[in-house]
């Protein structure tokens, strides 16, 4: 394993440097130039992540880029291994799909509009951030890219600016905030410790001594509350649910993602020793509580943007289902792996498609009341299909990239001889078909609704395709998942 | 020596007591009092802890803007704004949490391993390549100097979110509120004397973070006090929001900052190295526009979002 | 006990004052505050493992004094953030809910 810079390495400066100089041109040029850039900057990073995955793939082993030349410890490394890479890929296509999305909505064609130049900003920044934190291999770095993502996601839950959505934000703040600050607690001590931040370097030292272990809890605990895991989900719903759907789309998708991909890294590149023992099963025990408790409450919702929500507090249960999967010795160690990583980008793919879908419906039918949902499917028929297909993904039936990822969840509980999590896999996926067929049967009823606006086909198509993506992940041969095996650093 | 024992001890008793007013305060304004002297008696421990580039900065920015921002905003909230207070069992369940962790940090800080490690040697070792006399500088400046590239963006991006707070039909308006004067009387006068004195001493400090304690974000820090007095006197008031000036000098720093990075593929050994015989003087440009920066954004960050529209 | 570890001490009662504080205040406020006591607590602990790291004719290590200047930046920006969102929280209560926007 090597800290120099390594061929290709160059990419991943420009990662960072996209995002952050569209975010600044597009803050000064305001106006309807805002949302030209942020599309043509995202067009241009999809081509970017693309080439990053290529270049993961090609070379067989992480991109690396030393920062000024200043080798760790001293310096600061980025680093893209097979999960980065993906997750910047995924990162991508759900930012140009949001940003196709919006992109009428925040014209900002009769003058710069406070909604407008606030949504582009910052979803450019989002994406900054997003990069920096699949992209950051030191610690502190990584804390800096954690408050970036909070700081620009917390002003796009309450863009509305009422009330109810500015105390959602508020309480978003805190929950975000105290997760720092535990993380940034575990940091000091590590560095205390070591005196090195960065993975690759700790990978080979870390011992399971005091400061090491009282950090890891810290640090765990921390990004669990910004990931929102059960029980730490409480902020989650209203947050999500609050803001417009293009910002939920991309909150609900990608940023709760963020904080889950750190506690990978920790558990599995930092402290290889914690992912054994009792402190998986925990961990799994949460994520279970949290597939059970979200879908019943999901169930129970009487708006379709919070079904949508609670939705997303089960389904980050299912990835935390990985850490006793994963911990487990051989192919089975790569199955749980790679079908946690596979979940991780389908409901990425889907979510994406549920909100942006029910912000449609909500759109033309002037409300999201489940109640009143009847005759949403003659009316929107694109986006009904694509809430179906989103959903097929949740529920983790063939064909589709859910269906894959939970397989393999399954099959290593069961290889493993832990039969309780494929239970909890199973009865999730029982309770997920429950809210979505309230959904889907409760548009389909009675006759077209009368719409209180237009909604265009193109919009519907970005839904329509977001969720088919999330299906043919299904299709793609297992194989073509290797990549995100690539560049770990305990095997 | 036995003076310093002393000062420790009453630094170690006096800090915990301080922050325990400001918790317990009944009123709010003892509390932010208290906690203003909580971030003045770190600086003092800063100090004694051999870190006067962190005294700098904490006295500027932990107890002096962060006050400002904070008694500002007591002023104008209604206090009354609580929810119900919490239960004896969560407070009990709170308090044994935060006893816990307390304690588990107490075991880990003296568990930590003799002698410590460090990363002082390879910092001194390489100093003489980033031409700059300070380590702290070349900390900020080189060796890590993308944590202090996204923490200007940081700033970008809080200013973007607290300006996106805006009533719909505030947007284009001036930040903060309109008629402002909370300071009368000898703050006035303070306000008029001191800025031009504090505006050389917070460009001072950066001019000299090079070399010795002080940096981009002690001066920017003083630079924007300044100002900040200034308009709490009701002398200056800030530009609105969608003038480009500021927009451009709010960007300024980060943007010449990445600029440079990436010229540093062309010029240098790459993404944010930068060119050998050029290395000081290009850090003190990046220098000088952070500083110009992060003064705009603390101003901007205390001021807040704008309560109407502009009249032309 | 040396210098270091008392004020790590410190650090550690720091932290546990203001997680109290963060998690029991009311007033959102007095929560802020105490968002403040805790990151107090927290930069004091990495100047306890500067101070602990000194060394090659520093009085500290440089490193963490660095970071300690970063994050004292970026726990501003999140004070200001809460803050005036508080400020803003307050206005849209006192005012009676607009209309509500087209959502999309």
């Amino acid at each position: 394993m090597m800290l120099g810079t390594t061929p290709g390495g160059g990419l991943l400066a420009f990662a960072l440097a996209l995002p952050v100089l569209a975010m600044l041109l597009a803050f000064v040029a305001g106006g309807r130039q805002a949302g030209r850039i942020a599309l043509a900057a995202l067009l241009a990073g999809l081509v970017l992540s693309l080439a990053v995955a290529t270049g993961v793939l090609r070379g067989g082993e992480a991109l690396v880029l030393t920062l000024g030349g200043w080798a760790p410890p001293l310096g600061v490394a980025l680093r893209a291994d097979g999960i980065s890479a993906v997750m910047l890929l995924t990162t991508s296509v759900v930012m140009v799909g949001t940003a196709l999305f919006a992109f009428t909505s925040y014209s900002g064609d009769r003058g710069e509009s406070r909604a407008s130049l606030v949504f582009w900003t910052l979803l450019l920044g989002l994406w900054g951030a997003m990069n920096a934190v699949l992209l950051g291999n030191d610690l502190f770095n990584l804390y800096v890219a954690l408050e970036l993502l909070t700081f620009a996601a917390m002003p796009l839950v309450c863009l509305d600016g009422r009330a109810e959505t500015l105390a959602a934000a508020l309480r978003y703040l805190f929950f975000a905030l105290l997760g720092s600050l535990l993380y940034l607690l575990g940091v000091a001590l590590l560095y205390g410790a070591y005196g090195t931040l960065d993975i690759v370097l700790l990978s080979r030292l870390t011992r399971a001594d005091a400061p090491t272990l009282v950090a890891a809890a810290l640090m765990t605990a921390g990004l669990l509350a910004k990931t929102a895991l059960f029980p730490l989900h409480l902020w989650l719903p209203g947050a999500h649910a609050g803001a417009p759907a293009a910002a939920s789309a991309v909150l609900s998708a990608l940023v709760v993602k963020a904080p889950f991909f750190l506690v990978l890294r920790l558990w599995f590149d930092v402290m290889p020793e914690l992912a054994t023992g009792l402190a998986p099963q925990i961990l799994a025990g949460l994520g279970a509580l949290a597939i059970l408790f979200g879908s019943a409450l999901a169930l129970r919702q009487a708006r379709l943007k919070l079904l949508v929500a609670y939705s997303t507090v089960a389904q980050i249960g299912y990835l935390f289902l990985m850490f006793p999967l994963a911990g487990a010795a051989g192919a089975t160690l790569a199955g749980a792996w790679t079908g946690g990583m596979l979940q991780a980008v389908s409901h990425a793919l889907a979510k994406a498609a549920m909100f942006l879908g029910a912000g449609l419906i909500a759109e033309a039918l002037g409300h999201d009341r489940l109640r009143d949902l009847g005759g949403a499917a003659r009316l929107l028929p694109m986006t009904v299909v694509a809430f179906g297909l989103g959903g097929l993904s949740l529920m983790g039936l063939p064909p589709s990239g859910g269906f894959v990822a939970k397989w393999l969840l399954l099959n290593a509980a069961i290889e493993t001889q832990q039969w309780w999590w494929g239970l909890v896999l199973l009865s999730g996926g029982l309770l997920t078909g429950g809210y979505v067929f309230r959904v889907l049967s409760a548009s389909m009823a009675g006759p077209a609704a009368a719409a209180v606006a237009v909604v265009s086909p193109g919009r519907q198509a970005v839904v329509l395709v977001l969720a088919i993506l999330s299906v043919v992940l299904g299709l793609l041969p297992l194989a073509s998942f290797g990549l995100v095996q690539i560049g770990r650093l305990a095997p | 020596m036995s003076g310093a024992w002393l000062l420790d001890g009453v630094l170690l008793l006096a800090v915990p007591a301080i922050a325990l007013a400001s918790l317990l305060s009944r009123r709010i304004l003892p509390a932010l009092a208290a906690f203003v002297a909580y971030g003045l008696l770190l600086a003092l421990v800063w100090m004694r802890l051999g870190a006067p580039d962190v005294a700098l900065t904490e006295a500027a920015v932990g107890g002096g803007v962060t006050g400002v921002l904070l008694i500002g905003a007591a002023a104008r909230l209604r206090m009354p704004e609580a929810e119900a207070p919490p239960g004896w069992p969560l407070r009990l369940l709170t308090a044994l949490l935060s006893l816990g962790i307390t304690a588990g940090l107490a075991v880990a800080v003296l568990a930590l391993p003799e002698p410590a490690p460090s990363l002082a040697p390879q910092a001194a070792a390489q100093l003489a390549a980033t031409q700059l006399g300070n380590p702290v500088a070349g900390v900020l400046l080189a060796f890590r100097a993308i944590d202090t590239l996204l923490e200007a963006v940081v700033l970008v991006i809080a200013v973007i979110g607290i300006w996106g707070m805006a009533p719909d039909g505030a947007w284009g308006g001036r930040p903060g509120p309109e008629q402002l004067r909370l300071a009368e009387g000898p703050v006035v006068l303070l306000a008029m004397l001191l800025p031009p004195i504090g505006i050389v001493f917070g460009i001072y400090l950066a001019w000299v973070g090079a070399d010795a304690p002080g940096g981009a974000f002690q001066g920017g820090s003083i630079l924007a006090a300044m100002w900040i007095l200034a308009w709490l006197a009701g002398l200056v008031r800030p530009p609105r929001i969608d003038s480009l000036a500021l927009r451009l000098l709010v960007v300024a720093g980060p943007a010449l900052f990445m600029l440079v990075g990436l010229a540093g593929f062309v010029v240098a050994d790459g993404f944010m190295a930068y060119p050998a015989a050029w290395t000081k003087p290009v850090i003190l440009l990046v220098e000088a526009a952070l500083t110009l920066s992060i003064a705009v954004a603390l101003c901007l960050l205390v001021a807040g979002w704008p309560m109407r529209r502009a009249r032309a | 006990m040396s210098t270091a570890s008392a004020y790590g001490l410190l650090g550690a009662v720091l932290v546990g004052l203001g997680l109290y504080g963060v998690v029991l205040q009311a007033e959102p406020l007095r929560r802020i505050l105490a968002f403040n006591l805790l990151g107090g607590g927290i930069f004091l602990l990495f100047g306890v493992m500067a101070r602990r790291g000194a060394g090659a004719g520093f009085s500290g290590d440089p490193v963490p004094q660095a970071i300690v200047i970063t994050g004292i930046v970026v726990a501003f920006a999140a004070t200001a953030l809460a803050v005036h969102l508080l400020l803003r929280l307050q206005v849209a209560r006192d005012v009676p809910a607009p209309p509500e926007e087209p959502r999309a």
